[in-house]
């Protein structure tokens, strides 16, 4: 066997090394230490991003083979998952260090790390088996970090539903799984599309419907998100960020790998169709609830659920345009929704309200966390001058490159759901802004790595539309690949 | 009489449809996850059959059953795991009980 296959996976096994170096840390070091154990994780974490985007990227290879392959865009994305994943650690430091917390903090890194890793095998892999082991190492630890709160039932309550939807949804994937190795007698990706050929079956309808329901679970799209609004009001609000941003960023760029590198050959036949009445259900939906919601963390889950939506719009394109719309939608997203998060959970820590209500006359005694939650609701509304115009242009865009009257049907709908969803993102800023109702919350200091996080993803919301750079290199990764060989 | 391969996809997808219906029907968390357990093994079946009746040649069917039970070992004690923690909490496994979130 030749070793230095390794090698290709270097930013694994760079993540493995943070996960051993956290995991002894927090086993062996003494309790005094123990403090510091945030502090450690996150310095690790922000080098070994650093390092991930210096060496990461080694171009196109394929390794064990071909079970694991890497590329320009495969090591771009995993990039962007890790700035989520840094700013994610930074906003979670106070409550990682709160009182209820002491016995548990460094489980709490650990898990969070093991789900990373899984959600970089999901975007690797080339092979069913590695995918699924991906799949499910994303997101049992997963169920654990939702319970994580102990002392509350609404934890417990989030993560009963959450593991039984999500060991339901990866036995239905794992069902359709069964019929295309039946079909095509491999678990290669690459084998798949050339067995499977273009003679159209019915099995592979009923398979293939199997996969995207299977995926569509994780991601929250619409038939399949019911379980979406509870756990994440349930879960803790750094669990919760994390759970919508990075977790839904990974499952869209694998579902992205698998649709068009096993199923390519049947774009136009089978699964564009299915893709459009997942999207218009989804951002329909999801904006329509959202409209009625009063709970924060619930609000900003069904605002997820359409925001998925809009991310499943560059896959439909199915070119390299829409891959790097679709990546550049997700860092955008990550920004945004998180500047949107670090509020709540500063607000959260600090008094321990969630309700919008509780959000009235907040300009007057926190000015600067309410100007971070405007220009978070803006940037995910897609106002002009923010990051979420530019991303939401750009998605659009390669969305109607490809052409046909229906999609431009469906891109018209996404606009119009896009109008409907101002208004409720502009009911917080009223709430906050306009509402002459007495303040609810007191005017206080917020941790310094809270004020840092909402730094960093505030400074995102600005810079990310309007500095072409970050744009340029995405596209210029996603140029690259050759992805996108079979559609037919 | 010859046993061929539809003898075994068709107990297959009525376990696979029993744990769907039970899935859904059940009150109990515990039967729940019994249903969880009939369609992961639904799919270990499929897996093998296939790979015993069509490609006899190679292992790659057998080899994800082996990962996949593996899988659904871990998934049943994290989701016992939950379960033991809603029990204590709230005295109650009836998933009719666990609907303080509902609005």
């Amino acid at each position: 066997m030749d070793y230095s296959q390794f090698l290709a996976m270097r930013q694994e096994i760079g993540l493995l090394i943070v996960f051993l170096l956290v995991f002894l840390y927090d086993t062996f070091m003494p309790k005094k230490a123990l403090n510091a154990t945030a502090g450690f994780t996150t310095i690790l974490f922000l080098l070994f991003t650093v390092a991930s985007f210096i060496w990461g990227n080694i171009g196109d290879v394929d390794a064990f083979a071909g079970m694991y392959s890497t590329s320009g865009v495969c090591s771009m994305i995993k990039n962007i998952l890790n700035v989520g994943v840094l700013i994610v650690l930074i906003q979670s430091c106070r409550w990682a260090n709160g009182e209820l917390m002491i016995m548990r903090r460094g489980e709490f890194y650990e898990l969070l790390l093991v789900t990373l890793f899984g959600m970089y095998l999901m975007i690797s892999a080339r092979h069913f088996l590695l995918f699924v082991i991906g799949l499910e190492s994303a997101s049992l630890p997963l169920a654990a970090m939702v319970a994580f709160d102990k002392n509350r039932y609404e934890s417990h309550e989030a993560a009963i539903k959450y593991m039984l939807t999500a060991v339901f949804s990866s036995a239905v994937f794992m069902m359709g799984l069964s019929f295309v190795y039946g079909l095509s007698g491999s678990l290669y990706f690459h084998d798949i599309a050339l067995q499977l050929g273009s003679s159209f079956n019915t099995t592979l309808v009923v398979a293939l419907a199997f996969v995207i329901a299977g995926v569509g679970f994780k991601l929250s799209l619409v038939p399949f998100h019911l379980w979406t609004a509870d756990v994440y009001q349930g879960a803790p609000t750094s669990v919760t960020s994390y759970l919508s941003v990075i977790s839904k960023g990974a499952a869209a760029f694998a579902f992205l790998v698998i649709l068009v590198q096993c199923f390519g050959q049947f774009y136009s036949m089978v699964w564009e169709w299915m893709l459009y009445a997942l999207i218009i259900a989804t951002i329909t939906i999801g904006n329509l609830f959202a409209i009625r919601q009063k709970n924060m963390k619930r609000f900003l889950a069904f605002s997820s659920i359409s925001q998925a939506g809009y991310i499943m719009l560059g896959i439909v394109g199915c070119n390299d345009m829409g891959l790097a719309a679709m990546m550049y939608y997700i860092l955008v997203y990550i920004f945004s929704n998180l500047a949107a998060f670090g509020v709540i959970g500063a607000i959260e820590n600090q008094t321990g309200k969630v309700e919008m209500t509780d959000y009235n006359g907040l300009s007057r005694t926190n000015p600067w966390l309410a100007c971070s939650m405007m220009l978070a609701m803006f940037s995910l509304a897609g106002i002009p001058p923010f990051a979420g115009f530019f991303s939401k242009f750009f998605i659009f865009t390669s969305a109607i490159n490809q052409g046909s009257v229906a999609i431009y049907i469906l891109v018209l709908i996404a606009l119009i759901n896009t109008i409907i969803s101002l208004y409720y993102y502009l009911l917080v800023v009223k709430a906050m802004y306009i509402s002459p109702d007495e303040p609810q919350i007191a005017n206080f200091r917020s941790a310094s790595s809270e004020r840092l996080g909402l730094w960093i993803t505030v400074g995102g919301i600005v810079a990310l539309g309007i500095v072409s750079f970050f744009y340029d290199s995405i596209m210029e990764a996603a140029s690259g690949s050759a992805l996108f060989a079979f559609i037919g | 009489m010859e046993l061929t391969m539809i003898y075994y996809l068709i107990p297959s997808l009525i376990m696979f449809c029993c744990g769907v219906y039970g899935f859904i029907t059940r009150r109990n968390m515990i039967a729940i996850l019994i249903s969880l357990e009939l369609m992961l093994n639904a799919v270990d079946i499929n897996f093998v059959v296939f790979n015993r009746f069509l490609f006899p040649g190679e292992m790659e069917g057998m080899f994800f059953t082996l990962f996949a039970i593996g899988l659904a070992a871990a998934e049943t004690a994290l989701a016992i795991a939950i379960i033991i923690n809603v029990f204590r909490v709230s005295n109650s496994i009836d998933v009719r009980d666990v609907n303080k979130m509902k609005h």
